[in-house]
């Protein structure tokens, strides 16, 4: 059962993660969600000192709220004339910094490890178990992340069209009398959203690569928006799966693991992918060359 | 007449305080292809920005068919530039052209047959029916300016915006596009093409809109497109325009002069692109045939002075 519970908080991030990814790659914003895990950072620790314990609601929600502040700030730079990734760079590592002084300020008060927000523990996940009327329903872990899936699921599909042109031509969108803005924070409260969910399990850091690498080698495995997301949600979940098995094998971090497998995942597909491959696109490339010398002939 | 489907009024538009269009007024007749001309960085395509409310104005109203433009919007279809987007996007031709259908089915309507139905008329209109299962990265680029077409032709509207539809497009596909422009025109529709090649102007454009940062003029291309009303618009470079509106002038007589005008013009924009934003960059090297090369020294000279 610990097996199936840890592979299963390890699936739901990274399919919530890999669906909201895609969304980000597309819309060249990957590095947003690299802010955000980051800037959530002193959101969860004033919700900490405030609720004086780990609840995960109040957790949730101060980090939810620190991951729009920091959206609005990178916006607010930009558009004052800062490059983009120079907005980022700045806003993330400010609030960051300041999540890390409360904490270590805070230290001897709250039982919040700097190493476990930043590196996560999947493994405990099983052991916080949620408790109601005297019966187990099963870790925490899995009820938070799991909601938070469906949340992510049920607005993507109801809202699918507005998402997609948004990322495709945002100007048409708006033409059309789409709140592009709208979609824009509600695509970015829903990253907030799964990276507080999500770092417990596999931390404030790894959450990027699973919001990231899934979404990245399925976009180099099909040419269908719809297909893309399908294929991110399997790459996450055989990551996980073989990322556990691996970390019992080498007795090393799980959600390290599950990240090293996503890569190495990635890897293989930037090689080896039918369509964008760099093999294949060598071999077509030797092929034409091939045919053109032949015509000559 | 009574209600014009374009009415701008005193439209005045600045990107960090600086003013790129000033106090902008003028009215568009209906049933009538509309060339918006202007050199680079005159202001043209963020008045169509403006117009369809994409980026906040400092003053002045539009009015379109009467209305606001959040009122008519149904009744307005938009090509931007081409450049304006990922072609690597995962998703086909069809599916580009359906994105054109999104404003008719409100919040939660999913695209479904109806839409497919559409969306394949509007891309066998601008001959693009074999093309519709495509990746839109594997089309050359011409034929996305077509899918971008078929797509304003789907928002099934009574007026076009389309911003530089000419640019960077092979010659089938300017045929293609201005063939589907008279079609449209027969149909009691207005389109509003912001356009750069000056020599074809008197063949394409029933009227003309002249901007430099504010509104030099506007009205009919025969009275309003004239060497005087250029010169205010382009400024110094007159030895082109003189060359253009002749060659215009002279119209029926032949390709040969229709052909070697857009050159220049191009090159007179080249030389002239100084703080020139981005919007057109990417067009400008493409379009330029490999023969120019030789008409283009004596002009380099010129515009260069």
């Amino acid at each position: 059962m610990m097996d199936f519970w840890i592979i299963l908080t390890g699936t739901l991030v990274a399919a919530t993660c890999g669906i909201l990814g895609c969304f980000l790659v597309l819309r060249k914003m990957a590095m947003v969600g690299d802010a955000i895990s980051h800037s959530v950072l002193p959101g969860i620790a004033i919700a900490f000192l405030l609720g004086g314990s780990r609840d995960s609601v109040l957790m949730l929600f101060g980090a939810a709220v620190l991951g729009l502040i920091t959206v609005v700030l990178i916006q607010l730079l930009q558009r004052s004339g800062l490059q983009s990734d120079a907005s980022i760079g700045i806003v993330f590592t400010a609030l960051f910094a300041i999540g890390v002084i409360l904490i270590s300020r805070n230290a001897q008060h709250i039982d919040l490890d700097l190493d476990c927000v930043l590196f996560g523990e999947i493994a405990y996940v099983p052991w916080d178990s949620l408790i109601w009327n005297g019966y187990n329903l099963g870790p925490v872990a899995i009820w938070m992340l799991g909601g938070t899936f469906l949340i992510v699921l049920i607005t993507i599909a109801l809202f699918y069209k507005q998402f997609k042109i948004c990322a495709f031509d945002p100007a048409l969108a708006a033409a059309l009398g789409i709140p592009v803005a709208l979609f824009h924070y509600l695509l970015m409260g829903l990253v907030s959203l799964s990276t507080v969910a999500s770092f417990e399990s596999v931390g404030a850091i790894l959450v990027v690569g699973m919001l990231i690498v899934p979404a990245a080698t399925a976009y180099l495995l099909t040419d269908r928006l719809g297909l893309m997301l399908l294929y991110s949600v399997i790459i996450g979940a055989i990551s996980s799966t073989g990322g556990y098995y691996m970390a019992k094998l080498f007795d090393a971090s799980i959600a390290g693991s599950m990240i090293t497998v996503c890569g190495i995942l990635f890897v293989l597909t930037f090689l080896f992918s039918p369509s964008h491959g760099l093999i294949s696109r060598w071999t077509k490339r030797q092929q034409m060359r091939g045919g053109n010398l032949n015509q000559v002939i | 007449m009574g209600i014009y489907p374009l009415e701008v009024d005193n439209l005045t538009v600045a990107y960090q305080k600086k003013p790129v269009l000033s106090s902008v007024s003028f009215r568009i007749p209906s049933g009538k292809l509309i060339g918006v001309l202007g050199p680079n960085g005159a202001g043209k395509s963020t008045m169509l920005k403006a117009v369809l409310g994409l980026i906040p104005t400092v003053g002045g109203s539009v009015k379109i068919f009467g209305q606001s433009y959040k009122e008519s919007r149904k009744k307005v279809g938009y090509v931007p530039q081409r450049e304006s987007v990922d072609w690597d996007f995962p998703t086909n031709a069809l599916d580009v052209v359906m994105m054109g259908r999104y404003g008719h089915l409100g919040w939660f309507r999913r695209p479904g047959a109806k839409e497919r139905r559409i969306a394949m008329e509007c891309l066998a209109k601008v001959g693009m029916a074999d093309f519709a299962g495509r990746q839109i990265s594997q089309l050359s680029g011409g034929q996305q300016q077509r899918v971008f077409l078929a797509r304003a032709l789907a928002q099934n509207a009574t007026l076009y915006f389309m911003d530089e539809p000419f640019a960077g497009v092979d010659a089938t596909t300017e045929k293609a596009i201005i063939s589907l422009l008279h079609e449209l025109r027969e149909q009691g529709k207005t389109v509003l093409v912001v356009h750069h090649d000056l020599s074809t102007v008197k063949e394409y454009f029933d009227e003309v809109v002249l901007l430099n940062g504010k509104l030099v003029a506007a009205g009919s291309t025969e009275e309003t497109f004239t060497t005087a009303n250029l010169q205010k618009t382009y400024g110094g470079r007159i030895a082109m325009l003189q060359d253009v509106t002749n060659a215009s002038d002279r119209s029926d007589e032949a390709e040969v002069s229709g052909e070697s005008s857009p050159r220049r013009s191009k090159t007179a924009r080249r030389a002239g692109k100084a703080g020139k934003s981005s919007m057109t960059n990417a067009a400008d090297g493409v379009d330029i045939p490999d023969e120019a090369e030789g008409a283009d020294v004596p002009l380099g000279a010129v515009s260069r002075t």
